[in-house]
């Protein structure tokens, strides 16, 4: 099946054929010397990535250092300091889980607008009283299937109806938002159920459940981007969708199941969102689209697909969280804050833009080769 | 290959047709980029009011010498004489304000400003800051009834024009700049027939002011209707200056385009190469405006090539044949089962692969490693549960690297990184990994220079050899010649000649590429 029909005699003697029945000994490259073949879980995306990722780990340690500085008086409790970083953990778990969503969104080349109406549709969908009385199952099984059914719609629209993904998502946002007006009646929705509830509360050795959710979505959002066909699909398609169309790969479809991921991670993000506030509204996970967007774009994706890193949008996420605790560990106001926020994403795109430039050029010289 | 005198002495005809005085002089301008000397010692001389003609293959140096006049490259070294005076141009800008406009190919119109906006872009007649719309709308009236075109209302909307209209405010721009020489890139070519008779009328119109035109073009009839003089270009260099555009014999002009330096060399037939049944069955195959009713076979070993110039419609069928684009009508068989239309996974299990005409466009991931380049159509046959499996794919890369003499052999390096001809082995080599039986080969060298196709030439007969049906399409005659068992030429959507490749000549299918309406002397 592996082997062409040509390859047994087109190919050097001393190469061995690959045997499909022991791959796990003969796909090792014996030929290519100093081929590890082994990407550590770091360098899965590359070693660029990885870079990057390291200097967004700066970052934070430079805030780390900044808040240690401000309130040196809390950050001498080591006790304090442990229970603010999970505080940080936990207040980015939701829009982390988004943002993972997003992330596949946008390195498959589309991009998610209606990530936050997606939210809080599928959050007053599992907090109606008809959807409570199936208990904390009904719930979740709601929010998930209406996240995924938002992204189907969002996906046929774009993938098959080829509108645009930024006004397909944008229109979305706005009729999802009003859906969920219309099915809330503009009231909040308590959550009467304790499982849900208890979702926000729960510690399991003495980390809060809401991170281990994060940490399970992002690690399975990681290996769906660099360890099965899935995702290597996404960054084919973002990356070049004529050269993947033309391997044979079906764009559209792949399109099409990127913004039902999307939706399913906006789902899982609802009962979250839900869990922590024991209610649900139309208008909550407000503005959770620019949050996850610019998480997204400080982790290093680029905004025009093909590249991008799991990794960095979760440490993205992590910063913005960070920031804010900042701000409000030395009392100072949001508004401030969000002008901080802003200036991070502009530098963050300044800086892949001078790398982008550097590569625009190459490709230009590269042209002029050709012609 | 061919047996044309290497160094063919320059062609220097009595300049009886044309008076004018010389506007532009070029005297040995060479251009370089990294791997490739583009112009390679090129004298061109024009003179006011005349219609001079730039011929040569794909490849021959016309984009870069247009590209050169135009302010866009700066030449090596040579001599640019424009009006008596050595120049030159610092950057577009610069040529247009000295009077040279150049129309090309795509035209640079914004569809969205009109016809006026577009015709002053950049200059428009101001005062106090604002511009003065009735002052332009007045030019622009009086530019287009130069053009013979008053009809043409200034303030209509670019994108509403057709082809042809878009192309005369090309000009009313060009006019707008009080230009003295315009050159025009294939401006046939986007124009139906009976609107190229109006073009002629222009260029006629604007030859009777004074303006010089440097015409390029790939029809030679074209050529003779309109040109005053030819220039030959070849290899960068110019073969022939200032032959009578009526009078020169065809054959005389196309010798001079392929009477080649760069030798091609192709490895011998295989003379047991027995070709097996057919794999690929084509029938009727019809794109209206692209191509039309064209059948075709390919057996199991065989190598058949398409040749025709750009817009005969060879790029359009071949990915048609792919599924990449929906027939209209016609089938297309594969060992006798029927492909689906439009679907070219289904053509990809059928054990079709395809090495499209622009490789890093249609082609490759750049920015990702070799190996994944190499696997884009197979990883999910190495995957098991979804899960890819990184180390056989590189090993599989590695053995293709191998055998194809891939230069770095390192298959994680980002495919960016490797040289045109380096990155060609990748594309093919995709098809090497799975169940290809037929490839489809679309300029499998263009951009790659001579050792590499000599390597590429070992890699599609040898693949022949194995049993693989390659249909190939090349603008270079002689690459189809010399590779293929089986040559069709491709003119205007049709097949117009099917034949073995042993009975055809460079000449005859040149001839039969760009004219056909000529005579065929061979």
């Amino acid at each position: 099946m592996s082997d062409g029909p040509f390859t047994t005699t087109q190919l050097p003697a001393q190469s061995p054929p690959v045997d499909p029945a022991e791959t796990g000994a003969a796909g090792k490259p014996a030929a290519t010397p100093g081929s590890a073949g082994r990407l550590s879980w770091w360098h899965g995306d590359g070693g660029e990535g990885a870079r990057r990722n390291l200097a967004l780990i700066g970052v934070l340690v430079v805030l780390f250092v900044i808040g240690a500085a401000t309130r040196s008086d809390l950050y001498s409790n080591p006790d304090w300091v442990w229970a603010n970083m999970l505080s940080i953990l936990k207040l980015a778990s939701v829009v982390g889980v988004v943002t993972v969503g997003m992330t596949f969104v946008i390195i498959g080349g589309g991009i998610d607008l209606s990530v936050g109406a997606i939210v809080a549709l599928a959050g007053v969908w599992c907090t109606t009283i008809a959807t409570q009385s199936f208990g904390a199952g009904g719930m979740i099984f709601t929010a998930i299937v209406v996240g995924m059914g938002v992204g189907l719609v969002n996906g046929a629209l774009i993938a098959y109806g080829r509108l645009v993904p930024f006004i397909a998502t944008l229109a979305m946002l706005v009729a999802a938002r009003g859906l969920a007006a219309e099915i809330s009646d503009k009231q909040t929705q308590i959550s009467q159920n304790n499982t849900i509830n208890g979702i926000a509360t729960t510690n399991l050795l003495g980390i809060p459940l809401l991170v281990y959710i994060l940490a399970a979505v992002v690690a399975a959002g990681w290996v769906l981007l660099n360890r099965t066909t899935f995702g290597r699909r996404t960054v084919a398609v973002g990356g070049n969708p004529e050269a993947a169309r033309l391997a044979g790969i079906d764009v559209r479809r792949h399109t099409l199941l990127l913004y039902v991921l999307s939706g399913l991670c906006c789902g899982i993000a609802a009962i979250m969102l839900t869990a922590q506030a024991t209610s649900a509204q139309a208008a909550m996970a407000n503005l959770y689209e620019l949050d996850a967007i610019a998480a997204v774009i400080i982790g290093g994706t680029l905004l025009s697909g093909g590249r991008g890193t799991i990794i960095g949008s979760l440490l993205g996420v992590i910063i913005f969280a960070t920031i804010t605790n900042l701000f409000a560990i030395n009392g100072l106001s949001t508004e401030a804050q969000n002008m901080v926020k802003g200036g991070i994403i502009v530098a963050a795109v300044l800086i892949q833009q001078i790398q982008f430039g550097s590569l625009s050029q190459f490709f230009r010289r590269n042209r002029l080769t050709t012609s | 290959m061919s047996e044309q005198p290497e160094s063919a002495p320059l062609v220097e005809a009595p300049a009886d047709a044309v008076a004018g005085e010389v506007v532009l002089r070029l005297t040995d301008v060479v251009k370089t980029f990294p791997g490739v000397r583009a112009l390679d010692g090129v004298q061109l001389e024009v003179r006011a009011g005349e219609v001079h003609c730039l011929l040569g293959q794909n490849g021959a140096g016309k984009s870069t010498l247009i590209k050169v006049l135009a302010g866009v490259h700066r030449p090596d070294s040579g001599l640019v004489e424009w009006r008596g005076e050595q120049v030159t141009f610092a950057n577009p800008q610069a040529a247009m304000r000295a009077g040279i406009a150049t129309i090309y190919q795509e035209l640079d119109l914004v569809e969205d400003l009109s016809v006026a906006e577009n015709a002053f872009l950049g200059h428009e007649p101001r005062g106090f800051g604002f511009i003065r719309r009735g002052q332009m709308a007045r030019h622009t009236r009086q530019i287009l009834g130069r053009l013979g075109h008053a009809e043409i209302p200034p303030n209509r909307m670019v994108r509403a024009l057709p082809a042809a209209g878009k192309q005369v405010v090309s000009m009313a721009r060009a006019l707008s700049h009080e230009a003295r020489l315009i050159i025009m890139d294939e401006p046939s070519a986007v124009l139906a027939h009976d609107e190229v008779e109006n073009l002629f009328r222009i260029i006629r119109e604007l030859t009777a002011q004074g303006i010089a035109v440097i015409y390029i073009s790939h029809r030679l009839e074209e050529i003779r209707e309109i040109g005053d003089r030819v220039t030959v270009l070849k290899d960068g260099r110019t073969t022939a200056a200032n032959l009578s555009a009526r009078d020169t014999p065809t054959r005389d002009l196309v010798s001079r385009m392929t009477g080649r330096t760069i030798e091609y060399v192709f490895p011998d037939r295989a003379d047991d190469s027995e070709v097996g049944e057919e794999l690929l069955q084509v029938e009727g195959l019809t794109r209206a405006g692209e191509f039309a009713d064209v059948s075709l076979t390919v057996r199991a070993g065989e190598i058949v090539g398409i040749a025709g110039l750009v817009g005969s419609g060879r790029s359009e069928l071949m990915e048609t044949i792919y599924g990449a684009r929906r027939a209209e009508s016609g089938t297309v068989r594969m060992a006798g089962r029927a492909l689906r239309p439009g679907s070219v996974g289904a053509a990809v299990k059928a054990g079709l692969g395809m090495a499209p005409e622009e490789r890093k466009s249609q082609a490759l991931l750049l920015g990702e490693p070799i190996y994944r380049n190499v696997t884009l159509a197979t990883f999910g046959r190495y995957a098991r549960f979804g899960f890819t499996d990184t180390a056989r794919e590189q090993a599989e890369a590695d053995r293709v690297a191998e055998s194809l003499e891939m230069r770095p052999r390192d298959v994680r390096r980002a495919v960016r990184t490797l040289s045109g001809g380096n990155q060609q082995k990748v594309v093919v080599g995709r098809w090497l990994l799975g169940d290809t039986k037929l490839l489809l080969l679309d300029e499998p060298t263009r951009g790659v220079d001579v050792g590499a196709r000599a390597e590429l030439y070992q890699v599609i007969r040898q693949l022949a050899a194995e049993g693989v049906g390659v249909l190939l399409v090349s603008s270079e005659v002689p690459e189809v010649l010399g590779l293929a068992d089986r040559v069709l030429v491709m003119r205007e959507g049709r097949v117009v000649r099917a034949a073995p490749a042993a009975e055809l000549d460079e000449d005859t299918v040149l001839d039969l590429v760009m004219a056909g309406s000529l005579e065929v002397t061979a």
